[in-house]
């Protein structure tokens, strides 16, 4: 019998919790029958084990024999990409172990230990992120398994202990920007370094592979001659976790134990101060705010310019939308330094930087489209103003595309400077890229508040899929538009049936 | 002999709105040109739902709802122009000042700019939020984002302001600086339309009170009136909503006088 308030108590609630949100996570929010959402995930798991089929049938010779080195250094890289993604998440979980309010008043007030409460917290995040890492990584370990030998199963072993390491280190890093930079700065600034930690590493290991061979591939660049020659032998201890994770049995047992230790000092280090840091965040979220410029004199707008500015001074004053905004713009870069070293000297260049612009300002316009239209944190306002609906949203969708002008335009100069006639193509994309995103963010509109921004592709899948399909095809037309041909007619009718579709399905649609 | 439904503040008639049963059923509600009216009633008496449909925040089911002789649903931008609605839980942007929150809200209703910023620096002060006029909303106490809200819903000087629960959470000295202010107000020709769950508010504030309970008005008059239609015994307005939300279902014309 667990007592009430225990640790084993605490864990109880924490893992129902969980389990609800994992169904809205499943459900998309909707209510559905425990039998379709089984259904559902195993069409889901079916369809990524066959991926991953695809992916690993061409090298069973590989699994099948002794690990050597170029196997060991290509796993090795690849368990760091995928600490670098969980560290990520771990950074956000600490952060909002520390920030969100929820429960955590009635908690702090109530006569329970505080570091009970964190401890949980902590162990709940390692097995969160364990699961959630293992959506993508148990596919491949089960068909290596099944080409390998059971002894590939050991993967879920290195991905729970790379869980735990992820949170002790993402617990010792937030407290640590705690301590240097004030509770009130931490917040906003471990989302950042989380977003950073995250596509850092993917990036950087991309424009390596770009700069030595000329590719995208991460596997070129792991297994290629110039790594292998600097890489330590495979007795190397850096090969733990690689050797654990193809079948050692020895190396998983020194992993977990390790990482258990780290997770489990993180705990017996940082929960007894937990209620403190926890006060301290909560003293820092209703400390006074900033003090802006003097506001400048009252000026005549109308409500659209009102709206407008409104919607951009919002934007500017929000490190952390900016950064996420941005962010997505960041996994274009190595995609464009690919196309800009392959093609320099053929002198068409410019017209293959059409298709990643037209991407990227439809994945930005969609983000941006969702602040204005959802994630509007003062709906009564707006809805008892003497404006009309039809009108704040033309106003809004006008601030998301004078944004999407902002950023874009220097790019359009220049291209039009050296390539008037893929200036004019890579406009079009833009505008029709930007467009699509905008309608999709309407069709599914919600309300939201601003800070919900990083759920929204959690709260529809199906929008986010076709704001991703819509530019992908877009882009296909401006490269196609750009290199002169007709041929781009066809993307642009898929992009059409798409648009068309995604309104067939959408929310809007269905309440007529 | 009835007055005519243009010299009405607020006329709403037969409003019906429902979610899993009804919230709003029937309702006849008058409210004349200069009066304090404060709606009361127990929790899920449809109060909210009534004055949200009003501000047009919901979409009645049926029925009419009249601001100013401008029929609210035909020509929902009209009736807002003269109309401001404040919650209990103002929604305001935390990155901006109260000052740009005024700014904001000045070209919604599309203030002129020289009027908007004479009327945002006389709220500011009369408010006393003029030491947090340049201060982010983020940091502000619960009673100062109420005043900030307040500002804004008197920018632009309606003639009817709609008020869900306005002194929910505010210390006395807001509380009475809110009354004052919206006192002030009433006294200059605009109505106001209230509810409340704090009964010595709409004893001392109002000139009439409507109780509403299972969605419909079920008694309505002045503080002397309701006492008299509780009967006798019930002294206080406490004890005459006590007894007249008992027998909920009725309607108002259903009580005894």
């Amino acid at each position: 019998m667990t007592g009430a308030a225990s640790v084993t108590w605490f864990a109880r609630h924490e893992a129902r919790l969980a389990w609800r949100d994992w169904r809205v996570l499943l459900s998309g929010g909707r209510r559905r029958r425990n039998v379709t959402l089984a259904l559902g995930f195993g069409c889901f798991v079916a369809f990524l084990h066959a991926l991953a089929y695809g992916g690993l049938a061409r090298s069973t010779a590989l699994l099948t024999g002794p690990p050597d080195k170029r196997m060991l250094v290509y796993v090795t890289g690849t368990l760091v990409l995928y600490f670098s993604l969980m560290l990520s998440q771990a950074m956000e979980a600490v952060t909002r172990a520390f920030y969100a309010r929820g429960d955590l008043e009635l908690i702090l007030t109530s006569p329970v230990p505080a570091w009970r409460v964190f401890a949980v917290r902590l162990a709940a995040m390692a097995v969160t992120i364990t699961l959630m890492s293992l959506a993508l990584a148990a596919p491949v370990i089960d068909i290596a398994a099944w080409f390998g030998g059971l002894a590939y199963l050991q993967g879920y072993g290195v991905v729970a202990a790379m869980a735990m390491l992820s949170v002790a280190i993402a617990a010792m890093l937030t407290i640590w920007l705690f301590r240097l930079i004030g509770p009130r700065r931490t917040r906003v600034a471990a989302q950042i370094v989380a977003a950073v930690i995250g596509a850092s590493f993917v990036i950087g290991l991309q424009f390596a592979a770009i700069g030595s061979y000329g590719s995208l591939s991460r596997t070129a660049f792991l297994q290629s001659d110039a790594v292998m020659s600097r890489a330590p032998g495979p007795g190397n201890p850096l090969y733990l976790a690689a050797r654990a994770a193809v079948g050692d049995g020895v190396a998983l047992a020194i992993l977990l134990v390790v990482c258990a230790a780290a997770l489990a000092a993180a705990i017996v280090a940082y929960a007894p101060r937990f209620g403190e840091f926890a006060l301290a965040a909560g003293g820092a979220s209703v400390a006074p705010g900033r003090r802006a410029r003097r506001s400048a004199a009252f000026r005549t707008a109308s409500p659209a310019r009102a709206l407008r500015r409104k919607e951009w001074v919002l934007l500017l004053r929000d490190p952390w939308l900016m950064s996420q905004s941005l962010m997505q713009l960041l996994y274009l870069l190595p995609p464009i330094f690919l196309l800009y070293r392959s093609f320099y000297e053929t002198g068409r260049a410019s017209t293959l930087l059409t298709p990643v612009l037209v991407m990227a300002a439809g994945q930005l316009a969609g983000g941006l489209a969702w602040l204005a239209i959802s994630g509007e944190d003062a709906p009564e306002l707006i809805a008892s103003a003497p404006v009309t609906a039809a009108r704040v949203l033309r106003a809004k969708v006008e601030a998301v595309f004078g944004a999407i002008g902002i950023v874009f335009a220097p790019f359009l100069a220049v291209l039009a400077i050296t390539d008037p006639g893929t200036a004019l193509a890579t406009l079009l994309g833009i505008a029709l890229s930007a467009g699509s995103a905008t309608l999709i963010q309407f069709w599914f509109r919600g309300q939201a508040k601003r800070a919900y921004f990083r759920r929204r592709q959690t709260s529809s899948r199906i929008a986010t899929i076709a704001e991703a399909l819509s530019s992908i095809t877009w882009a296909g037309v401006g490269a196609l538009a750009a290199a002169g041909t007709l041929l781009a007619v066809i993307p642009a009718v898929i992009a059409v049936l798409i648009l068309a579709g995604t309104w067939a399905i959408s929310p809007t649609h269905g309440t007529g | 002999m009835p007055e005519p439904a243009s010299s009405a503040a607020l006329d709403i008639r037969d409003l019906a709105k429902s979610f899993e049963r009804p919230a709003v059923d029937g309702l006849q509600l008058r409210v004349a040109a200069g009066e304090y009216y404060t709606l009361l009633g127990p929790n899920g008496a449809g109060k909210t739902t009534t004055l949200r449909m009003v501000a047009g925040l919901l979409k009645p089911d049926r029925g009419s709802i009249a601001v100013f002789g401008v029929d609210a649903l035909a020509d929902p931008v009209a009736a807002k122009r003269v109309m401001a609605w404040l919650s209990d839980e103002p929604m305001i942007y935390d990155k901006l000042t109260p000052l740009e929150y005024l700014q904001f809200v000045g070209g919604l209703w599309s203030v002129p700019s020289e009027l908007a910023a004479v009327r945002a620096g006389d709220l500011i002060g009369w408010l006393g939020l003029g030491p947090y006029a340049d201060t982010r909303c983020e940091g502000l106490s619960k009673g100062t984002r109420q005043k900030v809200a307040l500002a804004g819903a008197l920018l632009h000087e309606p003639r009817l302001i709609i008020l869900d629960e306005p002194f929910t959470g505010l210390d006395a000295a807001a509380a009475r600086l809110v009354k004052d202010v919206l006192r002030q107000r009433v006294a200059a020709g605009c109505s106001v339309v209230m509810t409340t769950h704090i009964l010595e508010v709409a004893e001392r504030m109002a000139d009439r009170i409507g109780v509403m309970a299972g969605g419909r008005l079920v008694a309505e008059g002045t503080l002397d009136e309701l006492r008299r239609r509780a009967g006798p015994g019930n002294t206080s307005l406490e004890d005459a909503f006590l007894a007249l939300t008992a027998d909920g279902a009725k309607p108002a014309g259903a009580l005894a006088a």
